[in-house]
């Protein structure tokens, strides 16, 4: 049984069809990256996962149960989510942040382990040191590394992270997916959606392509990570290369050393 | 110490640091006591002072002596005064608690509401909620209506309070959050038209409902009864009751709707609860002592600034702070000027607009503005 699953997904949003019959299973242990251009539909499909916008058509199944049949405390239990951007209303600091990751085990047993969850939760994502200072006035990479830490301390078997990475540094941006990594090896379903096509390549089981609303490829990254499809879903140039067994994405530059002065690469690819 | 897999390489000093963070932790907690006491040790000296100042003075000692009589423990003096004993039980002590239980009506509102709206502006004065209720309550005044005989004004300013905060909560948001801009808009233009029902029942009424509800937009606790007590205890302790057992909940409503939903909250409901939790507390709050301007925007507020933004606290600190800041401020207001008893509500005004000016400004220095 899957994790999560979504059959035929279809979401018109203002008139605009943003998904068209998409279908997506994530199993325990496996680590899924959603990529495709700009308004591909990534966060929407994201969105929908979460039980934060209800299709137009098609069900998602969270546990092998309809996710419209959970309460919002039960499903809290089953999956947690970080946000492409988290504000906040009042200066809560770090720690009471990321406290609130626990409130879905409020008055449980499990609520005995709160302090030692959200201690584990901000070591694992480097912001232990910061447990004291106010939300607001962190940096963006700062903040979502506290979400990430909140999402952590909710301790839950679906685990759906919408562009984690981007406000970060290289070193944290690596770090949250090694610990996205560890979490699916211990059994969790991830699914992270993800700008940045090397790191998906390094770091995902499988990879999903979007695009205008449809799943346009999807496997192992080796395998849907090519030069033609990526060049023709981003319409621009795209070189796939291969370091360390890894594929790494290259986008072709109208600048290169044969062409210093820039010129037609972009629009003869696009031919 | 070797990095688990999947974490990062620790800095030497992440073990004191952790260890600073317990130990703070544990620091906040007696923090929280310390505040709490602090303010419950002013609210009783408030009160004995409140009820001891006055035309007639009455020692602290002999107030204490009264009550701890009238609990049944011979301890203390007795008011020395011929007339000290029915001047404290039938004049003073009304006016007092009911200075108590508005001032803490007034604050809990408004740090509820500004939890509901995410939002440090809002509070049942400045967005027009406690203006409503005050339009209802003018209704009861002017058509002589009395189906529940001393109950009538404080049910009918519960519905009016409900009716403006629900229509408040419609008109300002948008999207799931709402914008300081609508909301401050919004408020204005819920007191235009608020302004301009109580000044139709004005043109309407008689004498005695005009002069009724001019005392009633001041504001003022004079003249008050125990029947008054008796109609807004039950309120303002049923709306204070029913605010802390949100504190929870509204403190994961900061990290707005959709986050919110993800740690387990249902939102909707939440702010359903919170609208009527409001508007019974201003009902509790206008009912008889009119409108009383801007409590609820500065306890709350100063009270973040102390102890920080967790519902848990800031609830039963701002109960307690309203409390003690109005049954001061109403001490003031009657002893201020000789044989005047000037109108609470222009005090707090007084002392709350430049309050408000200074919010704006210190705002717009840490946010860029609210555009």
């Amino acid at each position: 049984m899957s994790a999560i699953e979504a059959r035929g997904i279809e979401v018109v949003l203002g008139g605009n069809q943003v998904l068209r019959g998409v279908d997506l299973a994530v199993e325990p242990g496996e680590l899924v990256a959603l990529v495709g251009p700009n308004g591909a539909g990534k966060s929407t499909l994201l969105s929908v996962l979460s039980g934060d916008v209800a299709a137009t058509a098609g069900s998602v199944d969270l546990d092998g149960r309809p996710l419209a049949s959970y309460s919002a405390r039960a499903a809290a239990r089953q999956r947690a989510v970080q946000l492409q951007h988290q504000g906040l209303a009042f200066g809560f600091r770090v720690h009471d942040v990321v406290m609130m990751g626990r409130s879905p085990w409020y008055r449980t047993p499990r609520s005995a382990d709160d302090e030692d969850v959200v201690a584990d939760a901000m070591r694992r994502t480097d912001v232990g040191h910061m447990a004291e200072r106010s939300f607001p006035t962190l940096s963006g990479g700062e903040q979502a590394r506290t979400s990430f830490a909140r999402a952590l301390a909710q301790q839950t078997p679906v685990l759906l992270l919408d562009e984690p990475t981007a406000a970060m540094d290289i070193r944290h941006q690596e770090a949250v997916l090694e610990v996205a990594r560890t979490l699916a090896r211990e059994g969790v379903a991830v699914v992270v959606v993800l700008h940045d096509l090397s790191l998906a390549a390094a770091y995902a089981d499988r990879i999903c392509v979007l695009s205008s609303g449809t799943v346009r490829a999807e496997g192992p990254p080796a395998e849907v990570l090519t030069s033609s499809l990526l060049t023709d879903v981003y319409q621009h140039p795209v070189e796939v290369l291969v370091h360390d067994g890894y594929p790494v994405v290259v986008p072709v530059r109208r600048r290169s050393p044969e062409n210093p002065v820039g010129g037609p690469v972009v629009e003869e690819a696009l031919r | 110490m070797s990095a688990a897999p999947g974490t990062l390489p620790e800095a030497p000093d992440a073990r004191q640091r952790e260890a600073g963070t317990r130990g703070s932790w544990r620091t906040s907690l007696t923090n929280r006591v310390g505040l709490i006491s602090t303010l419950a040790v002013l609210l009783v000296v408030a009160v004995v002072l409140g009820a001891g100042q006055g035309q007639m003075q009455i020692p602290a000692s002999e107030v204490l002596g009264s009550v701890l009589h009238r609990l049944g423990l011979d301890v203390g003096p007795l008011p020395s005064h011929p007339r000290g004993e029915g001047t404290l039980w039938d004049v003073r002590f009304p006016r007092v608690v009911l200075a108590v239980l508005v001032g803490a009506s007034l604050a809990t509102a408004g740090a509820v509401m500004q939890g509901v709206f995410g939002n440090p502006l809002a509070e049942p004065g400045v967005v027009g909620v406690a203006s409503g209720a005050s339009v209802a309550a003018g209704a009861v005044l002017v058509f002589h209506i009395s189906f529940l005989g001393s109950w009538t004004i404080a049910f009918a300013a519960f519905l009016g309070g409900l009716a403006a905060t629900t229509l408040v909560y419609l008109l300002s948001r948008a999207g799931g959050r709402t914008e300081v801009v609508t909301l401050v808009l919004t408020g204005v233009a819920m007191n235009a038209m608020t302004s301009a029902a109580l000044a139709f029942l004005m043109f309407l009424g008689d004498q005695q409902a005009r002069e009724e509800i001019v005392f009633w937009t001041l504001g003022s606790l004079n003249g008050t009864r125990w029947e008054a007590v008796a109609v807004v205890a039950p309120l303002a302790a049923v709306g204070i009751v029913a605010a802390l057992l949100l504190a929870r909940s509204l403190d994961l409503l900061a990290l707005g709707d959709r986050a919110a939903f993800h740690v387990g909250l249902d939102v909707e409901r939440l702010r359903m609860l919170a609208i009527v939790v409001v508007a019974v507390l201003t009902a509790a709050a206008v009912a008889f002592a009119g409108t009383i301007a801007f409590v609820g925007l500065v306890v709350p507020h100063l009270v973040r600034m102390i102890a920080g933004p967790g519902h848990r606290l800031l609830i039963p600190a701002s109960a307690l702070g309203g409390a003690v800041l109005l049954t001061f401020a109403d001490l003031w207001a009657r002893t201020a000027i000789d044989n005047a008893d000037l109108p609470i509500g222009m005090l707090t005004a007084l002392v709350g607009g430049p309050f408000f000016f200074w919010l704006i400004r210190r705002s717009r220095r840490s946010a860029g503005g609210w555009a």
